[in-house]
């Protein structure tokens, strides 16, 4: 009896030490453990690629339900899983946090923020993109902008902090980056004129190590592209997760629009570091480089979308590059060494700028700024592609995107900025419905060409996954959830879940199978072969 | 003590007065305007210029699901929808909440009109020309086309004539027609289909996706279909599957028909 009661003893000890540890260096080889989903968009690559090769295209037609997790809210589920170990992490509207059994979807344990009556959230949904995991602590942001560190556990708060002020339209949606000892988050509040800024925390304290402003303060460069004091409302939120080089120690981030967002009159100048991308040094948060997609925004086009790291042979030399698919409608491949600019191609239709010159600077068309009346561009205001993830296969050397085909009528109105309330002058009329469509479509990475178009019914707000197996999955806005051929986009499965698609897929393996997991409506489903 | 009481007091007063009277009857066309500018500067970013959707649901229709009357139209601006996107309101005051109900109610609703035409006589040619059996007014008739019910509340006079005309010159859209909340979809949209086997079928669009689409056929039938099971899917939006009245009625009879349409309003 004794025997036995020191051999429970022991086991049990094993396991606590054996839980959910997740120190850095997991979550640097992320790509080497494909059993889990470590961090936002999988590795710090963020190419949102999983080296799981079980479901192939020759398969899919048995995948089935493996469960389903309904969310008791009323809005459209964004976020992203992490699966650590057999337990998923996700985020409900309103910030709340869940942690399920990855097996069945039973709940192991749940926290919910205790937020003001008064809470602002303006210019989104009270959405949350997800968590993020360092050792055994959960990170989330919450919409009245505090960060919370949670016991992975128990859920228990380790400690919770005042990121910035939630009366001032401060909110945060984010998924946090963890690196090496740091929590890295970004802002929510463009359309309300905050100030924006990247901060990174101390992982076991809570103690902000740096903040860049997204905007420079009169006497640092950059302050002379923007006029007067309207640096002080001009917006460059970050409320998207970036991607980071641990060997370059750089920290690559997306800065959202300029405020207010639709009259540029009353911000002359090209509005740094608004509608680019930064790099940032981890241990400093020191500003390295930076490339602005779209100098002066009037069209609500900001950058806050997922730059994709990769490394390939550029005219006959190894280059480290960053991609992305920017909202405003082109693609971009930078040297993410320098942020020099190599390539920028049209990877959607688009009206307002005859191409890019040898810089990667647009040369805008006269004629394509909001207007009174109402001025048509494409594309519409919530761009050719937006949050929703791209993936990045080396084994195709594809970049995927999900890409939204609409225009807009984009209004110009008057800009008058009162604390707390919306900044954005003006507004949009979509032409959505049947003059609007959407498509999955594969991009050469190193040439921007389209090697194949899958044609989606209506503009998606789901992101995509591809795998080893030779898969790309993804959604639509009407319910279904889908696998492509990665090589040739022909369809490979389909599923009707029920509800919009506005979220990333993900996969992760127990039980010796290979998992796909996305958020569709209000729940979330992960699917497995029998 | 007692002065604040009595400034509590006259402060209650004075709001219970202020919501009590501030309703939209009584918004002048200058509340309206006002409302319209507030709207766009605080509610346009979801729900679209001029109540067109976009992230948040369309406001330009006749009813809206969630306010029943003016006072819950007032209520959800000024505490939102909770569970929702909607947020509280906290930037307005409550006479600038009535402007914006006001100019939210004003939306998707025409005002009413006084035509010529004997609204009388268009409800018997309603009858004899055989509308019921393709639309439903007041829950008679069959629903085929869109309800009626309060047709003149959603359109105008000329909309209505000219859809009795030439049928085809505008489809209407989902927002207008349906209770689904579908921004800018064509209803009743007709639809060629071609199986794989050979057979051909002419139906309205009820609904559609990457994947599949569902019709109804000439016979009021649901029918559904995989797309890859088709070798063609023809959208015809300059059809209409209702027939023109230019040769069925004369100038009176048009304008008669015309009257009794622009009087439904979905009002007892």
């Amino acid at each position: 009896m004794k025997r036995i009661i020191l051999l429970l003893i022991a086991s049990f000890v094993t396991a606590q030490a054996a839980f959910a540890q997740v120190p850095y260096e997991r979550l640097r080889d992320a790509q080497d453990q494909p059993e889990n989903w470590l961090t936002y968009s999988g590795s710090y690559r963020s190419d949102r690629f999983s080296n799981l090769g079980q479901i192939t295209p020759e398969n899919t037609a048995n995948l089935r339900t493996a469960w389903v997790y309904q969310v008791p809210d009323l809005n459209i589920v964004e976020a992203t899983p992490l699966v650590v170990d057999g337990v998923m992490y996700i985020t409900e509207p309103h910030s709340r946090v869940a942690a399920l059994d990855a097996r069945s979807g039973r709940v192991l344990w749940k926290w919910s923020p205790t937020m003001s009556k008064d809470l602002r959230f303006i210019g989104f949904p009270p959405v949350n993109r997800g968590v993020a995991i360092l050792d055994d602590t959960v990170f989330v942001g919450t919409l009245d902008a505090h960060l919370v560190a949670l016991d992975a556990r128990s859920g228990a708060v380790r400690w919770d902090i005042i990121v910035a002020d939630n009366s001032t339209g401060h909110s945060l949606t984010v998924a946090p980056l963890a690196i090496d000892g740091k929590i890295i988050v970004g802002i929510s509040g463009g359309e309300a004129g905050i100030r924006g800024f990247l901060d990174a925390y101390d992982a076991k304290t809570g103690k902000r190590e740096w903040r860049f402003w997204t905007i420079p303060d009169p006497d640092d460069p950059g302050a002379d592209t923007w006029g007067g004091e309207s640096w002080r409302t001009g917006g460059g939120a970050t409320w998207l997760t970036g991607s980071f080089d641990p060997e370059l120690n750089l920290i690559y981030w997306g800065v959202g629009n300029p405020a207010p967002d639709w009259n540029g009159d009353v911000r002359p100048g090209d509005n740094l570091y608004t509608c680019s991308l930064i790099a940032v040094d981890a241990d400093t948060g020191e500003l390295r480089w930076h490339f602005q997609y779209t100098p002066h925004d009037v069209h609500d086009w900001d950058a806050n979308q997922i730059p994709v790291l990769l490394d390939a042979t550029i005219d006959e030399q190894s280059r480290k590059l960053v991609a992305m698919a920017n909202r405003n409608g082109f693609y971009y491949l930078l040297d993410r060494e320098t942020g020099e600019f190599l390539l920028g191609t049209e990877y959607a239709k688009q009206t307002w700028a005859e191409g890019l010159d040898a810089l990667g600077r647009p040369i805008v068309k006269p004629g394509v700024e909001p207007s009174v009346e109402g001025t048509l561009v494409y594309p519409s205001l919530q761009g050719a592609t937006n949050w929703f993830s791209p993936s990045y296969s080396s084994q195709t050397g594809l970049l995927y995107v999900s890409v939204r085909e609409m225009g807009s009528l984009y209004f110009k109105g008057e800009a008058e900025y009162i604390p707390g309330t919306y900044f954005t002058a003006g507004g949009e009329q979509a032409l959505s419905g049947d003059d609007a469509s959407g498509a999955v479509r594969a991009l050469d990475v190193k040439t921007g060409e389209v090697r194949w178009n899958f044609p989606l019914y209506s503009p998606p707000w789901s992101g995509v996954l591809s795998t080893a197996g030779g898969l790309v999955f993804g959604g639509t806005e009407e319910g279904n959830f889908f696998a492509l051929d990665a090589l040739t986009g022909d369809v490979a499965w389909e599923f009707q879940t029920g509800g919009s698609i506005r979220a990333n897929p993900i996969s992760f393996s127990l039980d010796d199978k290979q998992h796909i997991a996305i958020a569709a409506g209000q729940a979330i489903f992960v699917f497995a072969l029998p | 003590m007692i002065r604040g009481l009595i400034l509590c007091a006259l402060i209650l007063f004075n709001s219970s007065l202020a919501s009590a009277q501030s309703t939209i009857a009584g918004l002048t066309q200058d509340d309206l305007g006002n409302g319209k500018r507030l709207f766009e500067g605080q509610c346009a970013r979801c729900h679209g210029i001029g109540g067109t959707g976009g992230e948040g649901p369309p406001l330009a229709r006749p009813r809206l699901r969630h306010a029943v009357d003016d006072e819950v139209l007032f209520t959800i601006i000024k505490e939102g929808i909770p569970g929702t996107g909607m947020p509280a309101t906290w930037q307005m005051s409550e006479a600038e909440i009535w402007q914006v109900a006001g100019y939210v109610r004003s939306l998707g609703r025409t005002a009413p009109e006084s035509i010529s035409g004997n609204p009388d006589q268009g409800q018997i040619l309603y009858d004899v020309t055989g509308c019921a059996s393709c639309h439903i007014v007041n829950g008679n008739g069959e629903g085929l086309g869109p309800e009626l019910t309060e047709i003149g509340a959603l359109r105008g006079s000329d909309y209505l004539r000219e859809a009795l005309l030439d049928p085809s010159a505008t489809l209407p859209s989902y927002i207008a027609s349906q209770s689904v909340e579908i921004s800018g979809y064509l209803g009743y949209l007709p639809v060629l289909i071609i199986t794989r086997d050979g057979q051909q079928l002419l139906g309205t669009r009820i609904n559609e996706d990457t994947f599949t689409i569902q019709i109804r056929d000439g016979n009021g039938r649901f029918r559904s279909f995989r797309k890859h099971e088709l070798t063609k899917i023809e959208h015809q939006p300059d059809k209409s599957p209702m027939p023109s009245y230019r040769d069925q009625l004369s100038a009176t009879q048009l304008d008669d028909l015309v009257a009794y349409l622009v009087n439904l309003r979905g009002e007892p």
